[in-house]
């Protein structure tokens, strides 16, 4: 039975559906189609869409631009399938935290069934019509992705281990690999690289966000690092990754994949990303309302990595032009 | 089933049949160009 009231930005003309009513009713609401495409997480999609259409422009080669935008759109597709399975397996964590417990499942807007229907079928179409339309080599990598993302993230690590986002960080790091094998067929040193980047961004970036909605996990019984080791140790891992991403975001440069342009990039922003992460590492505040350098790390985390693969298409089209 | 709950679900199917004929319209396009795209 779905919960047609918790949606006062959608359903305000159903307001005069009022909560006696809603008690005696019994008849199962359809999802509405505002909550299928939230189901999608179309916020972390903006970051997948664009470093995968990243991967795709600096590809060496040819794509039509009809068959590129279709590589992106799968993409997008086969993270937002990955989103809604995750939701549809996470419903009762994702109720006891703040900040999910009004998604579509856990505020009971839609049946479970739905999600999981809605998240199979868009994972499957992703992946046919990706390989359709460009090669089956970046299908499978956007298949891997997938099911990475559901069963080795979601089913296995994050309940499990305080490590969850270390590894199952690797799901989000794909998209730059399949836009450029969407290309090529293949995959390639700068792919790679690139893929490294995202995947040493990751733990920083969650952690940050993680100290300061750390009740939040704890309730959910979700084993992030600040729940199991503390906010000193996980102050400490934040800048110990951020030391080695920075290897990460310079190794394009140093290994000659890329030009000036990425490298001072790189050289600028994730001198100011270590630098705060520098200052989250040195702090000591466990009041999660005086996180105020948490949060401009979480979201200066975001920025950098629109920085960096915008540098790398720039410095593509400079330097291979 | 009150009459609103019938107005809602009413409204909604109608929402969805919509967003869905949009989809499959934009779909059908998209096929069509693949095919074009992948034939030259």
């Amino acid at each position: 039975m779905t919960n047609i009231e918790q949606r006062p930005d959608v359903l305000a003309s159903e307001a005069p559906l009022l909560m006696s009513e809603r008690a005696a009713s019994s008849v199962p609401m359809p999802a509405d189609w505002r909550d299928l495409l939230a189901l999608t997480k179309p916020r972390v999609l903006t970051l997948v869409v664009f470093t995968g259409l990243c991967g795709l422009l600096i590809a060496p080669g040819h794509i039509s631009p009809v068959l590129g935008f279709t590589a992106i759109l799968c993409i997008a597709l086969g993270a937002g399938a990955a989103g809604a399975l995750n939701q549809w397996y996470e419903v009762d964590r994702d109720a006891k935290m703040k900040r999910t417990a009004q998604r579509p499942l856990p505020a009971g807007r839609m049946e479970r069934d739905t999600a999981l229907h809605f998240g199979v079928g868009l994972a499957c179409f992703s992946v046919l019509l990706l390989g359709v339309a460009t090669n089956w080599f970046a299908a499978a990598i956007l298949a891997v992705s997938i099911l990475f993302y559901v069963f080795v993230y979601t089913i296995w690590l994050k309940p499990r281990t305080a490590q969850n986002i270390v590894i199952g960080g690797a799901a989000g790091a794909f998209p730059p690999m399949i836009g450029w094998a969407a290309v090529t067929g293949d995959v390639a040193a700068l792919p790679i690289a690139l893929f490294m980047l995202i995947f040493f961004w990751t733990p920083p970036h969650f952690w940050a966000l993680a100290l300061f909605v750390r009740m939040d996990y704890a309730n959910a019984g979700i084993p992030m690092l600040p729940v199991v080791a503390g906010e000193v140790a996980t102050r400490r891992q934040i800048f110990a990754y951020t030391s080695i991403m920075a290897v990460a975001a310079l190794a394009p440069v140093l290994l000659q994949l890329t030009g000036l342009i990425y490298g001072v990039t790189a050289l600028l922003a994730t001198g100011v990303f270590a630098a705060m992460a520098l200052q989250v590492g040195l702090r000591r505040e466990d009041d999660p309302t005086r996180m105020g350098p948490e949060r401009r790390l979480f979201k200066y985390s975001v920025l950098y990595l629109f920085l960096m693969f915008g540098a790398v298409v720039i410095d593509h089209w400079v330097y291979a032009s | 089933m009150t009459p609103e709950e019938q107005r809602i679900i009413q409204a909604r199917q109608r929402s969805r049949a919509k967003i869905l004929a949009l989809i499959l319209g934009g779909l059908a396009i998209l096929f069509y160009a693949i095919t074009i795209a992948k034939m030259v």
